[in-house]
C-alpha cells in the first residue's frame, strides 16, 4: 500500500465458522478469512451460492457464533460481546437484507418500522421528535410523508428495499452489510437502488460490505473486492485490478461466465471452467501480494506462476 | 424465408380480481419461426410470463381472454382447446422449463421417473422403455454418471442439476416449442453459462423453437435470434437481436439497456429509469411509459403510439418515430451503440 494507510473500520482476523465442528457432516463455511474493509469504502464480497458470502456478513454483526478467529471493529474487538455492548454495536453496523418483503414485518406500519431502532436506542425524546425523524429518513430515500402510514404489501419491491435502507440508516450506523440488496428488483429499478446507496455513502460517510453475485454490479459500486470459494477468499484487491487483471482460476472463471449485454461479445464469449482440484490437493497457501494491494491465494510457485499469466 | 411455426395475434389477458379487472396483456401479437430463439424482455408485471402461460393454456381461472385473440399452431387456435386437448399438446409439442428447479420438480418422485413420465403419456411407452430413453436425456444435459443418479429424488441434487433435470423432463418427448421462462434466474453465474451452452447446443439437434423469457439482456444477448421488448402488457419494440443491441429506438429499450453496468461502466454513469411501473388495474391513457420518460412528447399522455417501421424486421411503439416529432438526443451510451450500428451497416453494405 503507498502512502497513507487508510483507518481500518472492519478487521477480520483469521477467522471460522465450522458448523458441526468434529463431526463427519463438519462444513467450514468460513476457512481462515482474513481481510480489512477501511473507513469510508464499499467493499464487494462476491461469490456463488454457498461459498460463505452470506455467513461472513452474519458472523460480523454476531448472528452466528464464530469458531475461531477475531472480529474488530474501530479497533475494539467485538467477537465475544454481550448484552449493552452488543447492542451499541448493531447501532453502528446495520445490515440490509436481500428479500424485502421477507424482512419487513407486514403487520407493522411503515413508520414504526423504521422508527424501531429508533425506539430501542432511545433516540428520540419524544413522538414528535420520533415523527420527524422517520420523515427525515423517507425524504431521504426517496419515498413521501404519507407513506409512513403504511404497510409494507403496498409497496413495491424497490421501494420496500428503500423502506429496508431506511431502517438501517434510523440509527445512525457507521457500517451496513448490504446482503444481495438487489437481486430480487427488476433491472430499471436495481440501478434506483445502487444508485441511492452510493449518494448515502457520500452523504452520511458510511462504509459498506457489499454481498452479491452480480458482478457486474459488484464492479460499479465497489472500491474493492473479495472472491470467495468453498468457505475461502481466494482474492482480494481493488475493483479494477479483480476484474481487469484476474489472478486466481476461480476468479478467471467466474468473470468468464458474465453475460454482456452486446450480441458482438457474446458471439465470441468462452466460458473458462474451473478446476476445483487446486483446492482440494491439500497444498498450504497463503494470501500473497502479487501487486500492490492485489493479494491472492496461492502457493509461491502458483503466485509466480499466476503473476507470469497477468495480462 | 419466414416460416412462422406460432402466430399470436391481438392477445388480451385480463385477471379479474377483488379490486377490478387487471389487463395483463393488451393487445400483443408476434411470430415465432422454425427453429429460432425468441426473447422476450421486460420487468416484472410487463406481462411476459403471463404470455407464456397463456401459451401453455396455464393461467389462473381468473383470467379470461376476448375471443378476437388467437394463438395459432399448426392450423388450431390454441384458445378454443379444451382442457383434453390441451393435454395432448402441453409437455409434448410445446414444453415448459420454468424459472425455479426447486418448485418445478416433485419432491417425492424420483428423478429417471419424472423425465420419462411424459414419454409414456405423450409417446404411450413402456416403463422401462422410457426409463431408457431418460438415462439417455439424463447422459444428453451433461449429469454425470448418470446410471447411479436416475433413482435420485430431486433434494439430493444441487440447483443446477435440478435445472438440467428440468430441461431434460421439457425435451424428453422432443417438442417443437420450448417455453423457457427465467430458465437461469434462480442459478449461479457458471451454472447459468452451463446451462445456456447446454439449450444452445440441444436446439442446435433438435431445431426446435425457443421462446425465452428474462430481464437479463446479457442472456439475451447470447441467446435469442429475434427480440421482443414488453412493457405494461404490450410489446413496445421488436427486431433482431443486433438491432434492438445496437439500433434501438424506444426509450425504455434505451432505459433498460442503460440500467445495466457493464464491467466498464463508470462509477456515477449509471442511469436509472424512474419511478416504477404503471399499476394495470388502470393502465394510464396515451403511452403506459410516458410518465418515466424524460424523451416524452405531448401527445404521449394523450395518444398510444402505434408500432413505426424501422426496417422489415424492426418496430418500436414511440411517437419519436413519427416524422413530426422532433429530433431527440438519446443517451450517450446508446449513442455508442447507434454508432456502433453504423459500421456494422457500413461493413454489409
Amino acid at each position: 500500500m503507498t502512502g497513507k494507510e487508510p483507518k481500518k473500520l472492519v478487521e477480520l482476523k483469521d477467522l471460522q465458522l465450522y458448523f458441526n465442528k468434529g463431526k463427519a457432516n463438519e462444513v467450514r463455511a468460513i476457512d481462515h478469512v482474513t481481510f480489512d474493509i477501511y473507513e469510508g469504502e464499499i467493499f464487494g464480497l462476491v461469490g456463488e451460492s454457498g461459498s460463505g458470502k452470506t455467513t461472513i456478513g452474519r458472523t460480523i454483526l454476531k448472528l452466528h457464533e464464530q469458531t475461531g478467529g477475531e472480529i474488530l471493529f474501530n479497533g475494539e474487538d467485538v467477537t465475544h460481546l454481550k448484552g449493552k455492548q452488543l447492542s451499541a454495536f448493531r447501532k453502528d453496523a446495520q445490515m440490509i437484507f436481500q428479500d424485502p418483503q421477507a424482512s419487513l414485518n407486514g403487520r407493522m406500519k411503515v413508520r414504526d418500522i423504521i422508527a424501531e431502532g429508533i425506539d430501542i436506542n432511545k433516540l428520540a425524546k419524544n413522538k414528535t421528535e420520533r415523527d420527524a425523524k422517520v420523515q427525515e429518513l423517507l425524504k431521504l430515500v426517496g419515498l413521501n410523508e404519507d407513506h409512513a402510514t403504511r404497510y409494507p404489501h403496498e409497496f413495491s419491491g424497490g421501494q420496500r428495499q428503500r423502506i429496508g435502507i431506511a431502517r438501517a440508516l434510523a440509527v445512525d450506523p457507521k457500517f451496513i452489510i448490504a446482503d444481495e440488496p438487489i437481486s430480487a428488483l427488476d433491472v430499471s429499478i436495481q440501478a434506483q437502488v445502487v444508485n441511492l446507496m452510493k449518494e448515502l455513502q457520500t452523504k452520511h460517510s458510511l462504509t459498506y460490505l457489499f454481498i452479491a453475485h452480480d458482478l457486474s454490479m459488484v464492479k460499479y459500486i465497489s472500491d474493492r473486492i473479495g472472491v470467495m470459494h468453498w468457505g475461502k477468499l481466494l482474492e482480494i484487491g481493488s475493483a479494477d485490478a479483480v476484474y481487469n487483471h484476474p489472478l486466481h482460476p476461480y476468479t478467471k472463471s467466474l468473470l468468464s461466465a458474465i453475460p454482456v449485454p452486446d450480441p458482438e461479445v457474446e458471439s465470441v464469449r468462452q466460458h473458462i471452467t474451473y478446476d476445483t482440484t487446486i483446492e482440494t490437493d491439500g497444498k498450504a497457501r497463503q494470501m500473497i501480494e502479487a501487486a500492490p494491494g492485489h493479494f491472492v491465494l496461492a502457493t509461491e510457485e502458483e503466485a509466480a506462476l499466476y503473476k507470469a499469466q497477468q495480462v | 424465408m419466414s416460416n412462422p411455426i406460432l402466430k399470436v395475434e391481438n392477445l388480451h389477458v385480463n385477471f379479474n380480481t377483488y379490486a377490478g379487472t387487471v389487463q395483463a396483456i393488451r393487445d400483443v401479437s408476434f411470430d415465432l419461426n422454425k427453429g429460432e430463439t425468441l426473447a422476450i424482455v421486460g420487468e416484472s408485471g410487463s406481462g411476459k410470463s403471463v404470455t407464456t402461460k397463456t401459451l401453455m393454456g396455464l393461467n389462473a381461472k381468473n383470467a379470461s381472454i376476448p375471443d378476437n385473440s388467437r394463438l395459432i399452431f399448426k392450423d388450431r387456435n390454441l384458445l378454443d382447446l379444451k382442457e383434453e386437448e390441451w393435454q395432448t399438446i402441453r409437455g409434448n409439442e410445446i414444453a415448459m422449463i420454468f424459472q425455479d428447479p426447486m418448485t418445478s420438480l416433485d419432491p417425492t418422485m424420483k428423478i429417471g421417473m419424472q423425465i420419462a413420465e411424459p414419454l409414456m403419456k405423450h409417446r404411450k411407452m413402456k416403463k422401462e422403455d422410457a426409463l431408457k430413453r431418460a438415462l439417455e436425456l439424463m447422459k444428453g444435459v451433461g449429469i454425470p454418471n448418470s446410471e447411479e443418479h436416475i433413482n435420485d429424488y430431486p433434494h439430493q441434487w444441487s440447483g443446477g442439476m435440478r435445472q438440467r433435470a428440468v430441461v431434460a423432463i421439457a425435451l424428453a418427448a422432443d417438442p417443437e416449442i420450448l417455453i423457457a421462462d427465467e430458465p437461469t434466474t434462480a442459478l449461479d453465474v457458471t451454472i447459468q453459462a452451463q446451462i445456456l451452452n447446454l439449450m444452445k447446443s440441444l436446439q442446435k439437434e433438435t431445431s426446435s423453437s425457443i421462446i425465452f423469457i428474462t430481464h437479463d439482456l446479457g442472456v439475451v444477448a447470447g441467446m435469442a435470434n429475434r427480440v421482443a421488448v414488453m412493457y405494461a402488457g404490450k410489446i413496445v419494440e421488436y427486431g433482431t437481436v443486433d438491432e434492438i443491441f445496437f439500433n434501438p429506438q424506444h426509450p425504455y429499450t434505451w432505459g433498460l439497456l442503460n440500467s445495466m453496468p457493464t464491467t466498464d461502466t463508470q462509477i456515477g454513469s449509471l442511469e436509472a429509469i424512474p419511478g416504477t411501473p404503471p399499476d394495470l388495474l388502470d393502465p394510464p391513457k396515451g403511452d403506459a411509459f410516458a410518465s418515466r420518460n424524460v424523451y416524452a412528447l405531448a401527445i404521449d399522455s394523450k395518444e398510444e403510439p402505434p408500432f413505426f417501421k424501422v426496417s422489415d424486421t424492426h418496430y418500436a411503439a414511440t411517437w419519436l418515430l413519427d416524422e413530426r416529432s422532433p429530433k431527440v438526443t438519446p443517451p450517450v451510451q446508446i449513442q455508442k451503440r447507434w454508432a456502433r450500428w453504423q459500421e456494422i451497416q457500413g461493413q454489409e453494405a
